[in-house]
């Protein structure tokens, strides 16, 4: 099975995506992490205003597997959190790389954008 | 007053959480000071509460004492328990649990007040003593504290005492718990809830500790090895002299998870394999009911040294024995350097009686032929069907592959087949697990039943499989949804009618 890895954004490792915006920086996990997951029935995030650091975590998602915590692709202040995933916590299933987005994100250094996997890279790790 | 709700004791208990820590009063100022005044009524002369918060009428079921009985049958008659038919549930030990147990823990003697003195109570200290002795003995540990209320309370305090007597030696920097990838679940999260980092630890090519990864994963920091042996695959780790070694010789501590002691009892002993900390699943291995949420019990037993660290109290022999009968007396007592309480009293009572009661009716002889029944009732059922078992040689479980079938849907499909189906889908080192568990309560006829349910649907196809069960009261419950939208109260089913 092949997943969608599309190229205008970064990833991390640990299956979360960056995607430069006009606003800041918008976070999310990948089409490969919702299918390993399977169905999302809860996800926590920050609160619009809180701080994150790269490589920390800053929410955690639950599927009927697992429940796994979510890391900072970049670091920065949250500008946005979608809030339509706490009553449609399948929007991350349907749509994880558009409607199913988590925070967004401003004020973060461009290296730590830089730091993160190419879609290429991230395709090669999950293949 | 401030805004948040919490600095208000009357006003929290009256908040209702909404998200992101933020809380919003369910009821308005003016209703808080209504409910103040008390009985004596509002300016109306009604109830002081809210009108949202009154009723004139209960609704009360109207049913005739049959209708009453035959909807209590229906609902016993839905559900599936040890009682209907074999429960292979690996990992969980699902023995049947003989009623003689219930007879003896309904004794009117076994309802103690437990505030009662002990020179009243010498009869429940003495089964206290025994049973601490029994344990003891079973696993080759030199104290035994009763108290923890479950298997889970039990590794966790097995993890707390381990925690204690590190602090008490200057070695409080050891803040790493192994624990390998195969473990129970339980006992990554006592280590974690006890306050250690977990260090995970693959295992080699047969389903055992890979003694390299260990060696790495060792060292100064280390508090302790946490290992349940057979492991979850049913394996003997057969290299457990070596482990016991190499986890000494760093100063760490070994744990044994008792939740597959059923695989060697009056065969071999955690304490003689190196083990210094324990808990028993009384209920999976001496077949007290499982908790299920209720009562349990989860004893944990320690050598020597880490006995000084054990809850308090304990119930110890007496120095003065009764002069006149010359029968001991039993006294409670606080070990020296206690972690403290860990439950009310002894822990649960009733539920130790049951496990006293059965290792006493089938003493040295019943518990090891008990264990060895086990052994080969597993590895009849294991050559009886048509999955493959890849690890072995095992023990008292193994664990098959459903290969190109869905664990899950085998699961389901087994129901129909009339008898519960395996653990599915773990360990995880299994692709498509059954894990298998057969208890040496079932007979060779119940083992062949099983056995055919097993090959029954191995030959299913895919469309079958994922439309079971068809013959249960329950079809295929939608779990997304129960996450996404529980229903907790009969009020929420209504509202969804």
């Amino acid at each position: 099975m092949s997943f969608n890895v599309p190229d205008d954004r970064r990833y991390r490792e640990s299956h979360e995506w960056a995607l430069p915006t006009d606003d800041g920086i918008r976070v999310g996990i990948t089409d490969f992490a919702q299918d390993e997951l399977g169905d999302v029935v809860f996800v926590e995030l920050p609160d619009e205003g809180d701080s994150v650091a790269q490589d920390e975590e800053f929410g955690v998602v639950e599927s009927i597997k697992a429940v796994s915590d979510l890391y900072a692709p970049v670091g920065g202040e949250v500008l946005a959190v979608n809030e339509a995933l706490f009553d449609s916590p399948e929007l991350v299933n349907d749509d994880p790389f558009g409607e199913g987005w988590m925070l967004e994100i401003e004020g973060a250094d461009e290296t730590e954008l830089e730091e993160l996997l190419s879609a290429d890279e991230y395709e090669d790790q999950i293949a | 007053m401030s805004d948040d709700p919490r600095d208000d004791r009357a006003r929290y208990d009256q908040a209702r959480y909404v998200e992101n820590g933020q809380y919003e009063p369910l009821l308005s100022e003016k209703d808080l000071t209504r409910v103040e005044i008390g009985g004596d009524g509002d300016e109306d002369g009604g109830s002081p509460l809210p009108d949202e918060l009154t009723r004139d009428s209960l609704e009360l079921p109207a049913l005739s004492e049959p209708e009453l009985a035959r909807h209590y049958t229906r609902l016993s008659q839905m559900i599936y328990g040890i009682d209907s038919g074999p429960y292979p549930l690996g990992s969980c030990t699902m023995k049947y649990n003989p009623k003689f147990t219930e007879d003896v823990a309904a004794l009117p003697k076994a309802a103690v007040h437990p505030d009662r003195s002990e020179r009243s109570t010498q009869g429940t200290l003495e089964l206290l003593y025994r049973l601490q002795d029994y344990l003891g003995r079973i696993g080759g540990m030199d104290a035994v504290t009763l108290q923890p209320p479950a298997g889970a309370a039990g590794e966790f305090v097995g993890i707390r005492v381990a925690a204690a007597y590190h602090e008490h030696n200057g070695e409080g920097h050891r803040d790493e718990v192994i624990v390998p990838e195969s473990a129970h679940g339980t006992n990554f999260a006592s280590a974690a809830l006890g306050g250690y980092d977990v260090v995970s630890l693959p295992s080699d090519d047969e389903g055992r500790v890979d003694l390299e990864a260990l060696e790495a994963a060792l060292s100064e920091n280390t508090a302790a090895l946490m290992l349940t042996n057979p492991n979850t695959l049913g394996l003997f780790e057969r290299d457990i002299a070596e482990i016991a070694e190499m986890v000494h010789d760093v100063g760490g501590l070994l744990y044994y998870d008792g939740a597959n002691l059923n695989a060697l009892l009056g065969r071999a002993r955690p304490g003689d394999m190196g083990f210094d900390v324990m808990h028993y699943n009384v209920h999976k291995t001496f077949a007290t009911p499982h908790g299920g949420g209720g009562p349990g019990a989860g004893p944990v037993g320690v050598v020597d040294e880490l006995a000084p660290f054990l809850p308090a109290p304990r119930v110890r022999e007496a120095d003065d024995s009764d002069s006149r009968s010359g029968e001991p007396t039993y006294e409670l007592f606080d070990p020296e350097h206690t972690i403290g309480k860990v439950h009310g009293y002894q822990g649960n009572w009733l539920v130790l009686v049951k496990a006293f009661a059965y290792i006493a009716r089938l003493g040295d002889e019943g518990l090891a032929d008990a264990s060895a029944t086990a052994v080969l009732n597993a590895n009849y059922l294991a050559s009886r069907i048509e999955y493959e078992v890849p690890y072995g040689p095992f023990h008292h479980e193994f664990v098959a592959s459903a290969g190109d079938q869905d664990a899950a849907d085998v699961a389901k499909r087994m129901l129909d087949h009339g008898v519960h189906p395996p653990t599915t889908k773990w360990p995880e080192i299994v692709p498509e697990a059954l894990m298998t568990e057969p208890t040496e309560v079932e007979s060779k006829a119940t083992l062949d039943r099983l056995a055919a349910a097993f090959n029954a649907v191995a030959a299913e196809d895919d469309e079958t499989l994922e439309g079971a069960p068809q013959r249960t009261a329950a079809r295929r419950i939608d779990q997304t949804d129960a996450a996404r939208s529980p229903r907790l109260s009969w009020q929420a089913l209504e509202d969804d009618d």
